[in-house]
């Protein structure tokens, strides 16, 4: 089994997607001849050709908006956006139009494409090349929002959301792209959409987290560990649809909820995991559901002494975890 | 520019001798069967919007929004298209192109009424959000111009599947300044795309007149910008365009890309049902854009011409008035959409695991 960091996972996904299936095409700024600004398309333009991996204008809303047209004429667009900051001028494309259509068409018309995007902090990329963009978009009904934390997730969710017969915006954190290394396998096996993962078993306090947040959530377990409180970790791996399940029978068994995400704290996506854990498992809290999210500032600034105070990292997580248990 | 798709019309005002109209669309490669077709499409899509507004003014449907005045160009340019086979996206205004395409009254009212057998939207949309993608019409939606894209990204996956098919979007002049329509342009001018952008410029954009949207006179000249032919017609001038379009999809066939084509054209209406046009606009400048309606302009033509005899016309009339009526009666009485099927098609599959608790989903129930 190969080991690989989670570009490359990326990378050699789209490329066997690719000859497996000749209605793929992926299209971008800069994805063909320099192969992507983070080489997640490196190589493919070479194999595939300059029809089926297009070099765009930068145009975002035509990237969307031709994809759009692209998927209802048989063909599986794979667009990227450059970075997740990047995406607003396309807002109108994927939220009135792309999220749309199966359900204005009445199921004549379903759009099979996908959205990939980078995006997260943590990266020296300020207030335009940091940005957590997911609760724009979770949202929203009719598009599938998919986080994946680690390599093997990123080849299984990326066939997922590249085989699915909706569209899907695809979020992978940039400083997970050289960062993490994981063993992925070459066989084809798929991650299902809509299906979180339990990544550490626990008993005292369940925190929910995407991403980075992902990886963070369990260095955070793990300190507190060492001082006798049992977490248990999920990765929500897709935001929308959710796997309501998995969340729920965790903070039944637990009784306490923190949720950890990157995007300001104010109506994040977090927000909507505390009402779900509120509504549905009030019975069994035991404490506040806590939220350890991004400060509320209009962006991610660039001075590391700043971007460290915006970033949520496994001390703040920790000390979020230890309120709890301790509650 | 290229205007020379404009000479066929100057010859052929109301009134001219109709043997050189004539010989001008022989040329173009219409036959008689194809002027009377052109003119039964037309008058068949002014007889429905004229019925949807009664319906609309007598309670029976909520909203109307018309394409009266836009019947000239929409069945000239279509003609040029090969229904079934080619794509159209239209806009709002597109009740004659979607009739050309293949939607029929009775699908139309569907709409208007919001039936559950509504083709293009099973009542979920206002009523005039034309689609039915089983005979390549697009989806309407009311963000104007966001189509435009789509009709780029149909014709791009045409030319790489080499289908040979040709996209045609239409929308107004107001539309036309949106940015999307800017990106898909120039993306489809690059890659030569078979593509064809149609402005139906009516001289207002719901209250404001060209002049305040418009820093030039013609949306055509922006075609330069692309660096692609943009071609100027007249509504009333249903042979120019055809001939203009027909020049365009032949391009667009060819590989030779994409091609803007203006339609000069007169709204006839207000906006919509819900538009009071005597707020902007004179009585007078109402009455006059009335002389230029291209149904009795054309109608003329073809009299003059000895193509539409008094015995077919009155035939059409009663065969269109007959369909108007069954179209009515049938949209009249079919079922409105369950309330079950509201919450389907979100996805191509249902999420039940994001459904509210049955206490707490806002509908009251225990």
């Amino acid at each position: 089994m190969a080991v690989r960091t989670f570009i490359e996972a990326i990378r050699t996904t789209l490329a066997q997607e690719m000859r497996r299936d000749p209605s793929i095409i992926v299209l971008g700024e800069d994805v063909g001849l320099k192969g992507g600004v983070f080489l997640a398309t490196d190589g493919l333009q070479a194999e595939f050709g300059e029809a089926r991996v297009i070099d765009t204008p930068l145009t975002e809303s035509m990237i969307v908006g031709v994809s759009i047209g692209a998927a209802i004429n048989g063909l599986r667009p794979v667009a990227e956006i450059q970075f997740a900051d990047f995406i607003f001028p396309a807002f109108n494309q994927i939220q009135s139009q792309a999220a749309r259509m199966r359900y204005r068409t009445n199921n004549a018309v379903g759009l099979p494409m996908v959205i990939r995007t980078p995006y997260g902090g943590g990266v020296h990329g300020a207030l335009y090349h940091s940005q957590s963009v997911e609760a724009f978009f979770t949202h929203i009904p009719g598009i599938k929002v998919v986080v994946p934390s680690t390599p093997l997730d990123a080849r299984g969710l990326l066939r997922s959301a590249i085989r699915d017969p909706d569209p899907v915006l695809f979020l992978e954190h940039k400083k997970l792209y050289r960062s993490v290394r994981g063993e992925v396998p070459d066989t084809d096996y798929v991650t299902p959409l809509g299906s979180a993962a339990i990544t550490r078993a626990g008993t005292q306090v369940t925190v929910i987290a995407y991403g980075l947040m992902a990886h963070h959530a369990l260095e955070a377990a793990a300190r507190v560990a060492e001082e006798g409180i049992s977490v248990e970790v999920i990765d929500l791996r897709t935001l929308r649809p959710l796997d309501t399940e998995t969340v729920l029978n965790s903070v039944r068994k637990t009784g306490k909820c923190l949720i950890a995400y990157e995007d300001n704290r104010f109506g994040g996506y977090g927000a909507e995991i505390a009402a779900l854990v509120a509504e549905e498992v009030f019975d069994y809290l035991d404490a506040p559901v806590t939220r350890i999210a991004g400060p509320d500032v209009p962006g991610v600034p660039y001075s590391h002494v700043l971007e460290d105070w915006f970033m949520v990292n496994p001390d703040k997580i920790a000390a979020g975890i230890r309120k709890l248990a301790a509650y | 520019m290229d205007v020379s798709a404009n000479q066929p019309g100057d010859l052929a005002a109301p009134g001219e001798p109709g043997a050189r109209w004539l010989g001008v669309a022989a040329s173009a490669g219409l036959t008689r069967d194809d002027l009377l077709g052109l003119y039964r499409v037309m008058a068949l899509g002014r007889a429905l919007d004229e019925r949807m507004w009664i319906l609309n003014r007598s309670g029976r449907v909520a909203f109307v929004i018309s394409g009266q005045g836009h019947e000239g160009a929409q069945a000239g340019i279509t003609w040029a298209l090969r229904p079934g086979e080619d794509w159209l996206a239209p806009y709002y205004r597109s009740i004659t192109a979607v009739l050309r395409m293949g939607l029929t009254p009775r699908e139309i009212l569907l709409g208007s009424y919001a039936r559950a057998d509504d083709p293009s939207s099973g009542g979920r949309q206002m009523p005039n959000h034309y689609g039915h993608i089983g005979r390549k019409i697009l989806s309407v939606s009311s963000p104007v111009a966001s189509q435009v894209l789509h009709a780029v990204g149909i014709a791009l996956a045409a030319k790489l599947r080499g289908t040979g098919e040709v996209v045609v979007t239409s929308t107004g002049e107001g539309s036309s300044n949106q940015g999307d329509v800017h990106e898909a342009l120039n993306f489809a001018a690059i890659h030569r795309l078979p593509f064809v952008y149609v402005v139906e410029n009516n001289g207002y954009a719901i209250s404001v007149p060209s002049a305040r949207e418009l820093p030039v006179d013609d949306v055509a000249a922006r075609a330069a910008a692309f660096g692609i032919p943009g071609v100027i017609v007249r509504g009333t001038d249903v042979v120019g365009c055809y001939v203009a379009a027909r020049e365009a999809v032949r391009r667009a066939r060819a590989g030779e890309g994409p091609t803007l084509i203006e339609a000069k054209v007169e709204r006839l209406t207000a906006h919509s049902s819900d538009d009071q046009q005597t707020r902007y606009r004179s009585e007078e400048e109402i009455a006059a854009h009335r002389a230029l309606d291209p149904l009795p302009a054309f109608r003329g033509q073809l009299r003059a011409a000895g193509v539409l005899t008094a015995e077919a016309e009155a035939a059409m009339a009663a065969e269109i008035g007959e369909a108007v009526e069954d179209a009515t009666r049938f949209a009249e009485a079919a079922a409105d959409p369950t309330l079950e099927s509201a919450s389907s098609w979100v996805f191509a599959e249902d999420w039940p695991g994001e459904r509210p608790p049955a206490w707490g989903d806002g509908t009251g129930r225990d």
